[in-house]
């Protein structure tokens, strides 16, 4: 079968690649477009590091086929920052040292994002169910809580 | 894979034409979030893949005279989302909202829970007690199946070939009615059924059950519409007796397996409570009360 093209928009910037029907949106990102932040932890989206958004809904990239992108728009973790300046969430996983090995960040910071966006004031059992599909073997996800509530109210500006 | 077509045709008879063209095993696509992982693991090989979110109407909800109609690809987070659906149907929601993870939440359907036909499939037990007709359009047109004439077997449906499931119509909801879903897991999230039950019920001004439908997940080949249990609860107000004969009619319909998740016992049991369990809050919201399952 022949390589399907698709055009798309990633990150804001419109992008064109050829790919298999059966390629996922986590292979296609990761090894025909060279977007290798999002990770591929299970491939049966069961650990969430290769989250990304579609036109705004947060999905796993590996339960998606690189042809279903065409006409959508893909965000994926390197187009969570504007430029230089790190987004709330990304600043406050530093601050609060919210990662270990570092290999769910990716997942999180864009399943956290999708999170804020959604409900600006998440109640600590909120943020914890949202991210029940993003797991984390190190951290015990009490700093990655923190980092995710300290972010919101930030957002919210009460916090710095 | 080799030989894999994808195509994601924009009309109903395009996608039927394909279905119907295919010399090998075509696979419809909705959310994916069962078959891209059989396409991963190797357990499924189709030849040809036709995605229908193209199709109009195929991702909406739609309200026709008291009745909604939620097309076939519908992910779960829109469903969730729809004050309507929330209102006539919460045992339908709570249900599709237990399937996985926010982000499966982003991609699941009604249409790829039921036609993947898992027996602890979390949304169908409530499409069953919900009464839902699943619209199926092939090569010989349009047809209304009941739900639970879709499910034959485990990963087995009754549509042929070139079918697929455009939509499914909710009926009115007579006053005084209420639906619930609840499932057994041993954690709080993100875990498949031990056992699931589905109950809808209507009742009259003095509270008397004039009509149910209830389920049961995950203790048979396929989920099972239970007419012992509509039985238990038809011409009877919610009471002792009433939870007593309903707890014994879900546990005579078991059919289960041992398997990691229970013991034939375990799951026979943990139905009749779960049965007790939905009836309750069923009953509750038939009368008005908004009530929290999860």
């Amino acid at each position: 079968m022949a390589k399907q093209y698709v055009s798309t928009t990633i990150n804001g910037e419109t992008a064109e690649y050829l790919c298999e029907p059966q390629q996922t949106l986590l292979d296609v990102l990761r090894d025909v477009v060279g977007l290798t932040g999002s990770k591929e932890g299970c491939a049966s989206g069961d650990c969430g590091a290769c989250s990304v958004l579609i036109d705004g809904t947060l999905v796993c990239s590996c339960l998606v086929l690189g042809v279903e992108a065409d006409g959508k728009s893909v965000t994926t973790v390197e187009g969570i920052a504007q430029g230089e300046k790190l987004h709330p969430v990304q600043q406050k996983f530093l601050e609060h040292a919210a990662l270990q090995c570092g290999f769910c960040t990716p997942g999180l910071i864009v399943a956290s994002k999708a999170l804020l966006d959604a409900n600006p004031n998440p109640t600590e059992t909120e943020a914890r169910y949202w991210l029940a599909g993003n797991l984390c073997r190190c951290t015990g996800y009490d700093k990655i809580i923190r980092a995710v509530m300290d972010a919101a109210a930030v957002m919210r500006g009460e916090a710095s | 894979m080799p030989g894999l077509t994808y195509s994601a045709p924009t009309t109903v008879d395009d996608a039927v034409k394909l279905l119907a063209g295919s010399s090998g095993l075509a696979k419809v696509l909705s959310g994916g979030t069962d078959l891209l992982v059989q396409l991963r693991s190797g357990r499924m090989k189709p030849e040809l893949i036709v995605d229908t979110k193209k199709i109009p109407g195929i991702m909406d909800i739609r309200e026709e005279g008291g009745a909604f109609v939620v097309g076939a690809a519908t992910p779960g987070a829109v469903v969730e989302a729809h004050a309507g659906m929330n209102k006539a149907w919460p045992g339908v929601v709570e249900a599709l909202d237990l399937i996985g993870s926010t982000q499966v939440q982003g991609r699941c359907s009604l249409a790829g829970n039921l036609c993947n036909a898992s027996p602890a499939a979390d949304s169908v037990p409530a499409l069953y007690a919900a009464g839902a007709i699943a619209v199926v359009v092939g090569g010989k047109g349009r047809r209304e199946v009941p739900v639970e004439q879709i499910p034959t077997a485990p990963g087995r449906t009754s549509l042929a070939k070139d079918e697929f499931i455009l939509e499914f119509k909710f009926p009115p909801r007579p006053p005084r009615s209420g639906d619930a879903y609840l499932r057994f897991i041993p954690r709080t999230e993100m875990d498949i059924a031990v056992v699931g039950c589905g109950i809808s019920v209507t009742l009259d001004e003095k509270g008397v059950c004039t009509a149910a439908r209830a389920s049961l997940g995950a203790v048979a080949p396929t989920v099972l519409l239970v007419k012992e249990m509509s039985d238990a609860l038809i011409g009877h107000t919610l009471d002792d007796a009433t939870l007593a004969a309903l707890d014994k009619a879900a546990q005579a319909a078991c059919k289960p397996i041992n398997d990691k998740r229970g013991t034939i016992e375990y799951r026979t049991k943990v139905a009749g409570v779960l049965a007790r369990r939905v009836a309750k809050i069923a009953f509750d919201r038939a009368s008005g009360k908004t009530v929290k399952a999860h």
